[in-house]
């Protein structure tokens, strides 16, 4: 039988992957990127297993505004990541201190 | 049943394997692939939960228009990826080590108690064959979450004109039209008369 756990289970499981590859490739914006789609997958997954157990259907709505929020995050994005390769040839993270922050 | 589990557990390794090639592999574009599959994977799960308008919606947007965009991007700039995964290596341990812990934090919460087991979230019983997953949500959507819809809408204008925005340049010699010097053309700016004396026919 599959209970709410499983599927909890899963998601905790893609959410520590996506924290796992936010540090291996702190270098690469577009991995970085990558990881934060995942992340949110990863809510995604826990918002419609609690709407599905609980017979409450707001928590798809949610999931449908957090994917629509996530399609313009990863648009922005992307769009900055073109001008900042357009400008400085490189997308490396250690490499980008201009702000000297 | 069993085959609900076996389509879990086969559906829910596959995605966690190409979770695990998403942040591993060298090459941004087989991240991306891997990316795909992992969402192909979570839509499969979703649909095993009856979620099937959000399943086809993440097929549809997330792999059809998110995912391209990504390949699209990665494919366009030329990047050099040997000095990006230098620090791979450096920081596994680090990151492993947070990982491990996160996940056993939340796993421990989770397990613990039986608190989200099927005494406390019973298992609810299948839809009626002639239910529309669809069509609640979309009653959902348009009566409680009608102003949330629209800013949702909103908020995807402001990332088109963003993106454009940001991306638009232009080009030092490029053969743009003004069109407002176009409107406030006068005509002597382009028509000239010129004067000159008949001339015999040209044969004759």
């Amino acid at each position: 039988m599959l209970t709410l756990t499983h599927f909890l289970t899963l998601g905790a499981l893609l959410f520590s992957l996506s924290v796992a590859g936010i540090f291996l490739n702190r270098k690469n914006v577009i991995i970085l990127l990558m990881c934060i789609e995942l992340m949110l997958l990863a809510v995604n997954m826990n918002f419609v297993a609690f709407s599905r157990f609980l017979g409450n259907l707001d928590g798809q709505v949610f999931v449908f505004f957090i994917l629509t929020v996530a399609a313009a995050e990863a648009a922005i994005g992307l769009a900055i990541l073109v001008v900042l390769f357009r400008n400085r040839q490189t997308i490396n993270v250690t490499e980008l201190d201009d702000l000297k922050g | 049943m069993p085959i609900y589990e076996i389509v879990f557990y086969v559906f829910s390794l596959v995605m966690l394997g190409a979770a695990v090639m998403v942040i591993t592999v060298r090459n941004p574009v087989y991240a991306a692939l891997s990316l795909v599959l992992t969402f192909f994977s979570a839509s499969a799960i979703w649909m095993l939960l009856e979620v099937e308008f959000l399943a086809i919606i993440l097929i549809l947007v997330y792999v059809g228009a998110v995912m391209v965009l990504f390949l699209f991007v990665v494919m366009m700039l030329d990047i050099n990826v040997d000095p990006l995964k230098e620090g791979f290596i450096r920081y596994l341990p680090a990151g492993v080590v947070v990982a491990l812990l996160m996940a056993g934090e939340l796993l421990v919460v989770m397990w613990s108690k039986g608190r989200f087991e099927a005494g406390a979230y019973p298992i609810p019983a299948g839809n009626a064959a002639d239910y529309s997953n669809t069509k609640a949500v979309g009653e959902l959507l348009f009566t409680n979450y009608l102003l949330a819809f629209e800013v949702a809408g909103v908020v995807l204008l402001v990332a088109i004109i963003a993106a454009v925005a940001l991306t638009l340049r232009q080009r030092p010699g490029g053969h743009r039209q003004n069109p407002s010097l176009q409107v406030r053309v006068q005509r002597d700016e382009r028509v000239r008369l010129v004067k000159m004396k008949p001339e015999p026919r040209q044969g004759s």
